[in-house]
């Protein structure tokens, strides 16, 4: 198996704003959101990036998809380095998080042309994967409906469609079943594995455990900033449940017993 | 690659033309009001200044010399004598403005007038008018037996006439009354106008998207930011000329009431295919230049609010420069004028409308303008590449 994601010593610190240190009730300035953090994935898996809220998966995320820049480390996609090719980096990628929002005037169908133009795919493609992931999700049914008269579990399953256009090697998901009913996040995961099976490298963030230990390879557990254990699923485990073996880590790495 | 400029603008054009709300607010509301508004200012205008066509003056007169009275047979009034004894009630007629105007006449005027002379230092002959300055029709009755005295007085001297005989003494020609009016009054209507159109798309646009989150999806996609600010510029200078358009729209349809009597002489023909090519460059080109600055501000903006708000000071700065049009008398002549961004604009139009433009300055006008509009979209890609303006919180 070849390694398609390599992440090495990732900084990021953000400046809190006068409202934010209000609302975090805090004095600092900085926040080091993410510290020296590094680990790669293999074709073909599926990577779990697990942490509590606020340990920084969203950042690392987005750093990988180009849309924020480290302040220092390196990652390289499929070949492309996010400091000096973002551009190539987000030809191989497709990134969902909830920051991403679809313009709520359009229907599923306009943005998923619009988007498949912005990415240079052929219309004649374009039309043989959007009819069959139309179809996959049932978004056919709401295809002519605009954005803003969708579900939150339409209006996921439009945006997922939606960043795969491309047909990317890497998908990258933040918190992919977050707010979403039983029967969507079903759909999603079911689909995760899909994807799996027809060789993409999938990273995904979350905070559940049990998304973790169905449909994950390989686990990376992530507090303050820091990857603290990054293996594969089994090995990670040792025999526990997932959950007990995160706090083992979790007090572990901040020093407190829960 | 052009056709990803291309397919922003579509996607732009689209969000714009589809919203019929938005439409209605940023097209075809701005050309309504501004007819009705200025339709309605009109009509107040013309009946302020104005009194009806076949109103007749009612005067009353004490001792009404016949010499004086030969002078008034074209008025459109009213003569009644009076005796001194009813002097009070008249006076008090013309305050209730049931009585336009009440003159006095000394018992012998003619014989005193003939008997004065001006070089003597004694006390002229006095004749009293009283009006009511609070009712037009008052004031004009005033005015109009001031005229008929002043005839009289100068009759009486005999020293020169003005204007004899029944030639057209105004040698103003129509073309010169509608340059004089276009150019005072459109510079200064079409700068305000096409900055309405734009900001009321561009801070939507632009601010609006990130605000709602739209925008991030865009930038994980492979564009350019160069394409997608072109895109998105070119689109909106698209929709700020309709908005534009509509707003010049019902501001022509409402010039013939706003301008009253004048408006008859008053024609847009006069202007040739040059004209109109001249001052479709200069509203292009300034669109593209407000476009951006406008874009500029609402890219650091958190919401489309505080976008709004922070393009307020340079709405002012736009009109005052309009300004600038209505005072100038005429375009400026020299060149470096027409470096300034913005006053060039005013200054072309000043010189479009009033039938004495020069085609380099026009040029140079434009060209500043693009020039200017290319480094604007410069900036605004710088922006859209910055983390902390694309996602500042
Ligand atoms: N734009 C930002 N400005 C300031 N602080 C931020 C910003 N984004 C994230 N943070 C902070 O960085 C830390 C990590 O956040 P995040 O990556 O969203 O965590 P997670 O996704 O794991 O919940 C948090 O403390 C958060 O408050
Ligand atoms: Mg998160």
């Amino acid at each position: 198996m070849a390694e398609i994601i390599t992440v090495t010593g990732l900084n990021k610190s953000f400046k809190r704003s006068a409202k934010q240190q209000k609302l975090e009730k805090t004095k600092q300035r900085l926040v080091q959101a993410v510290s020296d953090l590094s680990f790669s994935a293999q074709q073909g898996e599926i990577f779990g990036l697990l942490g509590p809220n606020g340990a920084g998966k969203t950042t690392t995320l987005r750093m990988l998809a180009t849309l924020i820049k480290p302040d220092s480390g390196e990652a390289v996609l499929d070949g492309a380095a996010i400091s000096s090719q973002p551009a190539l980096v987000r030809t191989k990628i497709g990134f969902l998080t909830s920051e991403l929002k679809l313009e709520e005037f359009f229907t599923p169908n306009y943005l998923y042309d619009f988007f498949a133009s912005l990415h240079g795919v052929d219309p004649a493609l374009r039309d043989r994967r959007k009819s069959y992931i139309f179809e996959k999700f049932g978004i056919r049914d709401f295809a002519e409906v605009k954005i803003a008269n969708l579900s939150t579990g339409m209006k996921q399953k439009a945006s997922l469609a939606i960043s795969l256009v491309h047909d990317p090697e890497i998908i990258i998901f933040d918190e992919p079943t977050n707010g979403l009913d039983v029967i969507t996040a079903k759909v999603v995961t079911d689909y995760l594995v899909d994807l799996r099976r027809q060789g993409k490298t999938i990273l995904v963030s979350t905070h559940i455990f049990s998304l973790v230990e169905k449909i994950c390879d390989r686990v990376g557990i992530i507090i303050n900033g820091k990857m603290t254990a990054c293996d594969t699923l089994d090995n990670i485990r040792a025999g526990q449940s997932l959950e007990d073996r995160f706090f083992d880590i979790y007090s572990e790495a901040v020093g407190a017993v829960i | 690659m052009k056709s990803n400029v291309i397919a922003i603008m579509k996607k732009e054009l689209a969000r714009f033309f589809g919203d019929k709300r938005l439409m209605l607010s940023a097209v075809l509301l701005p050309g309504i009001l501004i007819y009705l508004v200025y339709s309605l200012m009109g009509s107040a205008l013309t009946g302020m200044l104005e009194t009806e066509e076949d109103y007749r003056y009612t005067l009353s007169t004490v001792n009404f010399p016949q010499s004086v009275s030969a002078l008034t047979r074209d008025l459109k009034a009213d003569i009644t004598a009076i005796d001194a004894a009813e002097i009070a009630a008249a006076k008090a007629a013309v305050a209730e403005k049931t009585l336009d105007l009440l003159a006095i006449f000394p018992e012998d005027f003619d014989a005193q007038v003939a008997a004065y002379d001006p070089a003597s230092g004694e006390t002229a002959p006095r004749v009293a008018l009283y009006y009511n300055a609070a009712r037009t029709e008052s004031a004009a009755a005033y005015n109009l037996m001031t005229g008929v005295l002043n005839t009289f007085e100068s009759a009486l001297a005999n020293k020169f006439d003005i204007n004899p005989g029944d030639e057209d003494f105004d040698l103003a020609t129509d073309k010169d009354a509608s340059g004089f009016i276009f150019s005072s009054l459109l510079p200064m209507l079409l700068m305000v106008l096409l900055f309405s159109g734009c900001m009321a798309v561009a801070p939507e646009a632009i601010a609006g998207e990130k605000e709602r989150g739209t925008i991030a999806t865009i930038l994980i996609t492979p564009v350019k930011r160069s394409e997608l600010v072109m895109g998105k510029i070119f689109a909106l200078a698209v929709v700020a000329l309709f908005s534009g358009a509509s707003s010049i729209l019902g501001t022509l349809l409402s010039l013939p009431k706003l301008m009253g009597g004048a408006s008859e002489s008053m024609s847009a023909v006069f202007y040739g295919p040059a004209d109109y090519l001249m001052l479709a460059a200069v509203v292009l080109s300034t669109v593209l230049v407000l476009i951006s600055m406008i874009s500029i501000i609402s890219a650091y903006a958190k919401t489309i609010k505080e976008a709004q708000t922070s393009v307020m000071p340079l709405m002012i700065i736009v009109m005052l420069v309009g300004m600038t049009g209505m005072f100038s008398g005429g375009a400026q002549a020299a060149a470096p004028y027409y470096f300034i961004p913005l006053y060039n604009s005013v200054q072309s139009m000043v010189g479009i409308f009033s039938f004495n433009v020069s085609a380099s300055h026009v040029l140079v006008t434009v060209l500043v303008n693009l020039a200017l509009s290319a480094a604007f979209g410069f900036v605004l890609t710088r922006m859209f590449n910055s983390e902390k303006i694309m996602f500042n919180k």
